[in-house]
């Protein structure tokens, strides 16, 4: 077999760029031949998977190895060689508790309440992250004035630092605040929305779906629009209704893009951190600590930091995010499966 | 090992040695509360002109970063040369012990040995550094709103109940959203907890478990965020132990009674200006003292440098006596240096609001209690801080009573002792 050589543009430019592209497929040629004829067609494939490989072997796995080990020791010491090992004392001091839905009945009461929050965050924000996405991106799929433009704007908030996302709301929520000042313009009294626990944890709900929404309308848009128009004309002239249309040829289409959102979308929650350690910084009291912040505290940021602790609640986090994105994987295979099957 | 194998691992080691200091470089880690980060570049560059072979760099950063990253880098045995750091004493083992480098170890002794033991290990005669600012806990009133209310402002021994009456009292008239508040800091925190009668060190050296001074004043604090007479938004703004302070209400005219610490005077002095009257009260009494907390930040060589000489050369530098006594008029800062103290200061500034402050906070250093000069050379001082800090602030927005919040400040402060195998 013979590598294939780039065919020339015509032009004397095209031809000026094209030397040094068949330079170097020159000298790349016969060492990737020399590996194909030693280790076959299946040893290619993993001969350029290897970087990437070990990419993520420095920076994922061996992390998450020296993570485990950490949370096996003691002591408030940085190096391993410097800890006390301790078996598994950081599970069972996270764990003890003699009621799980009551935190403060925990040793680690903090790490049950950033856990509850995080949960009860999950549930909220992805809900409503999938269903503002969804609407939005059936709304931009729609023959809209300035298309493009609105795209532009959904879109925009993605592009933004979360530091820079938790101090715009910031400015607005805050007691003299954006809001506030609306408010009292227009006669309401104003309010300290981020001291309210609920509103505060309603606010880090909204800012983080302001920011993210983008991403996942745009992954939903492409899904929509890769849906052939024909389908939606036959039902037309079938009579059939709008709504029924959504149902029945819209929503199972678009499922194999509305699962990775959604897992996406979890995955991005469970980790939620950056704006709201700006917006709120765990506050009021610790109604929008989240386990991220939980860990972070733990770790680094109080007096006497106990990275074994926080070691131990990041494995668990750890094994959080394994098992969604298995439950990814395996829907995305299912969903394979069913689309082969039709 | 190969021609092509030294080389790489040369390269290597090129790379990972190109961010740390070369010879005769000096790198402080320095966080600003006003100007001094201006002032001491200014006394830096003067330095470098004199010694030309040593390259000062002032790596400018915020408070949390030496608070946070800091520790994190000393533990790891990296970190700066020199650095100004507030938590001394738990971290005392990281200082380098600049008696073998300085000029005149006497002198050290004699004009900061006060408060050489806050910033060394327990039992050393260490040099690590010296106090870059003296600083005393009290309070701040707006003395315009109190005119303007037609409310006294309280006398010398007027008691925290009095001050909440007044501030509640001013509030009102002028509608004013906080009649009072305090940083959310343990160290803040302590001052009236002391008042009170508190006293956090254990027979063994190690902490107590809260007394009923401690509780007392707590119960106090937290009523009054309840019933709205402290400011809620300093205490419930963060989870965990992070600092806020509420400066800036006071700054906008919010806030009639402002419990803070003498460091803010160059703040208030540069952004208040002629926008109203304050004045500096020292600290409310309790009912054992009238007590505030001292402390303050210092500079202290890193015992990793690669160049202790030229941090010793640097150090003596700014101890000296005509540096500190500069440093401290331009700053408006209190100084820690016996012999500048003993001649006096003319502090640089044409605001007499800010001289008549500094003049109370040097009046309120007398009437500090011997346990408040004690608590910043306590190892564990940090510890009781931040568990304070903690769980007051889930009490104060109501996520436990007060009684729970004290058992689990007790259990807080307990594992942490316990983590850290001393």
């Amino acid at each position: 077999m013979k590598a294939e050589t780039p065919k020339s543009t015509g032009s004397g430019f095209g031809e000026a760029i094209m030397v040094p592209v068949r330079l170097a497929m020159g000298l790349v040629d016969a060492p990737l031949r020399w590996v194909q004829r030693k280790f076959g067609l299946g040893g290619m494939a993993a001969f350029f998977l290897l970087p990437n490989m070990l990419i993520f072997g420095i920076f994922v796995l061996l992390p998450f190895f020296i993570n485990f080990a950490y949370s096996m020791t003691g002591g408030t010491a940085l190096f391993l060689d410097d800890r006390t090992f301790v078996g598994t004392d950081q599970y069972t001091r996270l764990f003890d508790c003699s009621n799980y839905l009551d935190p403060n009945s925990c040793t680690e009461d903090t790490f049950w309440t950033a856990v509850g929050n995080t949960a009860w965050f999950v549930v909220l924000q992805v809900t409503l992250m999938i269903l503002f996405s969804l609407v939005t991106a059936l709304i931009l799929n729609r023959e809209l004035t300035a298309r493009s433009f609105w795209r532009a704007v959904f879109f925009f908030p993605v592009l933004l630092s979360p530091v820079v996302v938790g101090l715009i709301w910031k400015w607005i929520l805050q007691r003299q605040g954006l809001l506030n000042f609306g408010l009292y313009g227009f006669g309401f009294q104003p309010y300290t929305w981020l001291n309210d626990r609920n509103w505060a944890f309603a606010a880090t709900v909204g800012v983080s779906i302001w920011a993210h929404m983008g991403f996942y309308t745009l992954i939903l848009l492409a899904g929509l629009q890769a849906i052939p128009k024909d389908l939606y004309e036959a039902a037309e002239m079938d009579g059939t209704r709008p709504a029924r249309a959504f149902w029945r040829i819209t929503l199972p289409l678009l499922m194999p893009n509305l699962l990775v959102v959604i897992v996406l979308v979890l995955i991005r929650a469970v980790q939620i951190f950056d704006e709201v350690y700006v917006l709120t910084g765990g506050g009021p009291g610790t109604s929008t600590l989240y386990l991220t912040q939980y860990i972070y505290e733990t770790g680094f940021a109080t007096q006497l930091r106990n990275p074994g602790l926080a070691a131990a609640a990041s494995i668990l986090m750890g094994g959080v995010l394994i098992v969604l994105t298995l439950i990814q994987l395996g829907l995305g295979r299912s969903s394979e499966k069913k689309g082969s099957r039709k | 090992m190969t021609k092509t194998g030294t080389m790489l691992a040369a390269f290597a080691v090129g790379l990972l040695t190109s961010t740390a200091a070369t010879a005769g470089d000096v790198r402080i880690m320095w966080y600003s509360d006003g100007v001094e980060g201006e002032v001491l570049k200014d006394l830096l560059d003067r330095f470098m002109k004199e010694n030309p072979g040593i390259n000062v760099i002032l790596d400018n950063v915020s408070y949390s970063v030496v608070r946070e990253q800091l520790p994190v880098q000393l533990e790891a045995g990296n970190g700066p040369d020199i650095a100004r750091v507030t938590n001394l004493k738990a971290q005392s083992q990281h200082w380098l012990d600049l008696r073998p480098f300085v000029g005149d170890p006497a002198y050290w002794d004699a004009n900061f040995g006060d408060q050489a033991d806050w910033m060394r290990p327990d039992g050393s005669n260490q040099i690590s550094g010296f106090m870059t600012q003296i600083t005393i806990a009290g309070g701040f009133a707006n003395k315009t709103l109190f005119d303007q209310a037609g409310v006294a402002i309280p006398g010398k021994d007027a008691t925290w109940d009095e001050w909440a009456k007044a501030a509640k009292q001013v509030a009102e008239s002028q509608q004013v959203p906080f009649p009072m508040a305090l940083d959310r800091s343990g160290h803040r925190l302590s001052g009236p907890n002391l008042s009170f009668g508190a006293n956090y060190i254990g027979a063994d050296g190690k902490p107590a478990p809260l007394d009923e001074g401690s509780k007392a004043f707590l119960e106090k604090f937290v009523g009054w965020i309840a019933d709205g007479t402290m400011s809620k938004d300093v205490w419930v703004s963060a989870a965990g132990s992070t600092y806020r302070a509420a400066a800036d209400d006071f700054i906008n005219g919010q806030l009639v009674y402002y419990y803070s610490g003498s460091w803010q005077i160059p703040n208030f002095s540069t952004k208040i200006g002629s926008n109203f009257d304050w004045v500096a009260t020292g600290s409310p009494c309790g009912p054992a003292n009238c007590t505030g907390m001292t402390g303050g930040a210092g500079l202290v060589a890193v015992k990793y440098t690669k160049n202790p000489k030229e941090v010793a050369k640097v150090m003596d530098y700014l101890a000296r006596e005509d540096i500190v006594k500069e440093f401290s008029e331009r700053t408006l800062f209190l100084p820690a240096h016996k012999g500048v103290v003993a001649k006096g200061l003319d502090f640089k500034t044409d605001d007499a609001q800010a001289k008549a402050a500094l003049a109370e906070f040097i009046d309120a250093s007398k009437t500090l209690s011997d346990l408040a000069r004690k608590l910043p050379g306590w190892h564990w001082s940090d510890t009781v801080y931040g568990a304070l800090v903690t769980r007051v602030s889930q009490a104060a927005a109501g996520e436990m009573p007060l009684d729970e919040a004290v058992t689990r400040i007790d259990a807080d402060i307990a594992a942490k002792v316990k983590d850290s195998g001393l």
